[in-house]
């Protein structure tokens, strides 16, 4: 250490290019042996430098569509790897949705069977069956939520300010982070769908790319909403308080739990303005297609969506998710165009 | 690189308000290009404020600025593409390595794959993180993570790079090695550096310095020229009676002598030949005199008529209140 010192104090910057290759690089393995602690960073730099070839300059382009795609690349990319190493998240995040979908599944299940009585296959639909969609929903709602709540996160670390300052459009920030979000919100639900068979859904190939297809649209929706918020909101705290308070209310009236047919008046309306309503029941609508079932027991579980006694059909549920997405993200978008 | 003259940054009548406060009011002045210029003053001085407003991150309330030939409000992508920033705050991310850091500024910046391999290794072997470009940012030591953020910031080549206060908070060391690799940085890579900084000693590194206090510059020159503006030196005496040398002093040569750092201290013009005088008719015997030219303390003393830290105590408040206003941003 003391010895290194020395020798760093009397080469000058420009002297010790040429001269000392081979003494610095000798410097920092000694250094490392003898007091890994304090190792300094420096001379290794000092070795790796000496040998240092012409600088390599880079000019930097001009604006192009190639080029924020380029960005919304990179931002989608980060939020995969920030995923990807953060088991923590992985593993909690699948806490809920299995109790949901054993506990409570399992603990009601034996309360239905008891008033209805098991009977042969087809005349029986497994509570776990019924609520295995809105679980799937709730899982992806909740990483979605996390993955937009990761700009406030940036913000507080600074890391906002990189991208913010970079020469990119915002919106191709904005556009990284909701797909981004949406990928890594359909992953987390991919995991739930290899749960499928502990809650009775066929494992039907055709039917598990529906579902993850069904699960990145709904998830898309759900980041454009939380970045939306996001963009405003300054601490992680109160984004979190936000989206409790946003997040369990359209969980409970979106039909996630229960069938929407047949309820009072004042929920039926409810039900019907809250977006994750036309998420989940597609997702219903794929699995119960692929049980086999009495005509009469797929209209009590699987009722879909009715204004006014009129059907939704699944195409314009999909359509409806994917333009309430695309204008959340568009907010989103001006949103932080507009801060500066 | 700037070879035609035009001024690295160029600034004239810059006014910045947060509401009622007058963070930076009315400065101007230019930066050559290839020079290390930098900002000195205490917290609050309105520092930040301008590195802001010059990186586009802010914009002025009034008057023009222009860095690296571009207006930062109406040019501003052109002046985004020529500026590297390391800001005050780190702006990594923990969760990536070193490497992903850097990959994720390329493409960002746009900067071409062809010769990001050869780039990325040059700017991470300049600040000695070659060998741990593979960790996570989250294990990196403070002076790792600034070295990183300097590597990042110089990655895509930029003509002018913005350094916000780049040792603050790091040790005695570090900051030393820092500035060794601004040195070398400036030889190498051809580029402007500006900086803001309110430890004194660094300031003596750049090549001109502007000292700034409540949002106003009060002085602009090298280091040489500022001290030497000053014109006092400081001697300090010891002997055996120094309540008894003050009062002599005062009396035979009209000097306001007081104690510090256990010596009688005051300051003369050229200090030097002053001594001889002294010794001849201070009529007491000394023990021991010593010299000093001024330093830019005194420098920033004569300009402001407090000392740096002083200045910081009472400028905190309103520093927090400009802070917050440039950082939701």
């Amino acid at each position: 250490m003391r010895r290194t010192d020395s020798v760093e104090n009397t080469d000058t910057p420009d002297g010790a290019e040429t001269s000392d290759d081979a003494e610095a690089s000798d410097d920092a393995g000694t250094v490392r042996e003898a007091d890994p602690v304090t190792t300094t960073e420096r001379d290794q730099a000092r070795g790796a430098r000496a040998g240092a070839a012409p600088v390599v300059r880079v000019a930097v382009p001009e604006r192009s569509f190639v080029h924020d795609l380029r960005a919304v690349k990179i931002v989608l990319h980060r939020e995969l790897i920030r995923y990807g190493r953060d088991r923590m998240r992985m593993v909690s995040g699948l806490v809920q949705p299995v109790l949901w979908l054993l506990v409570m599944g399992t603990g009601l299940s034996s309360l239905m069977t008891a008033g209805r009585g098991a009977g042969p296959a087809g005349t029986h639909v497994d509570l776990k069956t019924f609520i295995f969609p809105g679980v799937c929903a709730m899982t992806v709602m909740f990483t979605a939520m996390f993955s937009a709540g990761s700009i406030v996160w940036d913000r507080e670390f600074g890391f906002l300010r990189e991208m913010l300052v970079a020469p990119v459009s915002r919106s191709s920030i904005v556009v990284g982070k909701c797909i981004g979000g949406a990928m890594v919100a359909t992953l987390q639900g991919a995991v739930i769908l290899a749960l499928a068979g502990l809650a009775g859904v066929p494992y039907d190939p055709v039917l598990l790319l529906e579902l993850l297809g069904l699960m990145f649209l709904g998830a898309f929706a759900l980041t454009g909403f939380g970045v939306m918020m996001a963009a405003r909101i300054k601490s992680m705290q109160s984004f979190f308080a936000l989206m409790q308070m946003a997040l369990m209310p359209m969980m409970f009236l979106s039909g996630a739990l229960y069938p929407l047919s047949g309820l009072p008046a004042w929920l039926t309306v409810l039900t019907r303005f809250n977006p994750l309503t036309y998420a989940v029941d597609p997702l219903r609508q794929a699995i119960f297609s692929r049980l086999a079932l009495t005509p009469e027991l797929r209209r009590t579980f699987d009722p879909g969506v009715t204004w006014w006694g009129w059907r939704v059909p699944v195409g314009l549920e999909i359509v409806l998710v994917l333009l309430i997405g695309l204008v959340l993200m568009g907010v989103a978008i001006i949103e932080f165009r507009r801060s500066e | 690189m700037p070879e035609d003259g035009t001024p690295a940054v160029e600034v004239a009548g810059l006014v910045r308000r947060f509401g009622a406060v007058e963070a930076v009011r009315g400065i101007g002045f230019a930066v050559r290009p290839g020079e290390i210029f930098g900002f000195l003053g205490p917290n609050g001085a309105g520092k930040s404020t301008t590195i802001n407003m010059l990186c586009t991150l802010l914009r002025p309330t009034e008057g023009s600025a222009r860095v690296a030939g571009f207006d930062v409000v109406r040019e501003r992508d052109e002046v985004r593409r020529n500026i590297g920033l390391v800001f005050q705050d780190p702006t990594l991310d923990g969760y990536l390595s070193g490497e992903q850091n850097l990959r994720f500024h390329a493409e960002l910046y746009g900067v071409p794959r062809s010769v990001l391999p050869d780039r990325m290794r040059q700017v991470l072997e300049m600040v000695g993180l070659w060998d741990k470009r593979g960790d996570r940012v989250q294990t990196y030591s403070g002076g790792m993570k600034r070295r990183l953020e300097i590597a990042r910031g110089l990655l895509h080549s930029p003509r002018v790079l913005f350094l916000d206060e780049p040792t603050v908070g790091l040790d005695p060391q570090t900051r030393a090695s820092i500035w060794e690799y601004i040195r070398d940085l400036r030889a190498a890579e051809q580029i402007t550096i500006f900086m803001t900084t309110h430890y004194m000693d660094e300031a003596e590194y750049c090549d001109r310095i502007a000292i700034m206090d409540s949002g106003t510059i009060v002085a602009l020159d090298t280091p040489e020229a500022l001290k030497a503006g000053v014109g006092k030196d400081r001697v300090q005496i010891t002997t055996d009676d120094d309540e008894a040398a003050i009062a002599a002093l005062a009396e035979r040569f009209g000097l306001a002598a007081t104690m510090a750092e256990g010596a009688v201290t005051f300051a003369v013009a050229s200090g030097e030949a002053f001594v001889p005088r002294l010794f001849a008719e201070l009529g007491m015997p000394i023990r021991s005199v010593s010299v000093s030219r001024p330093s830019l303390d005194d420098v920033f003393m004569s300009f402001t008529g407090t000392t740096i830290r002083d200045a910081e105590g009472s400028s905190k408040d309103w520093m927090r209140m400009a802070m917050r206003g440039g950082r939701s941003r």
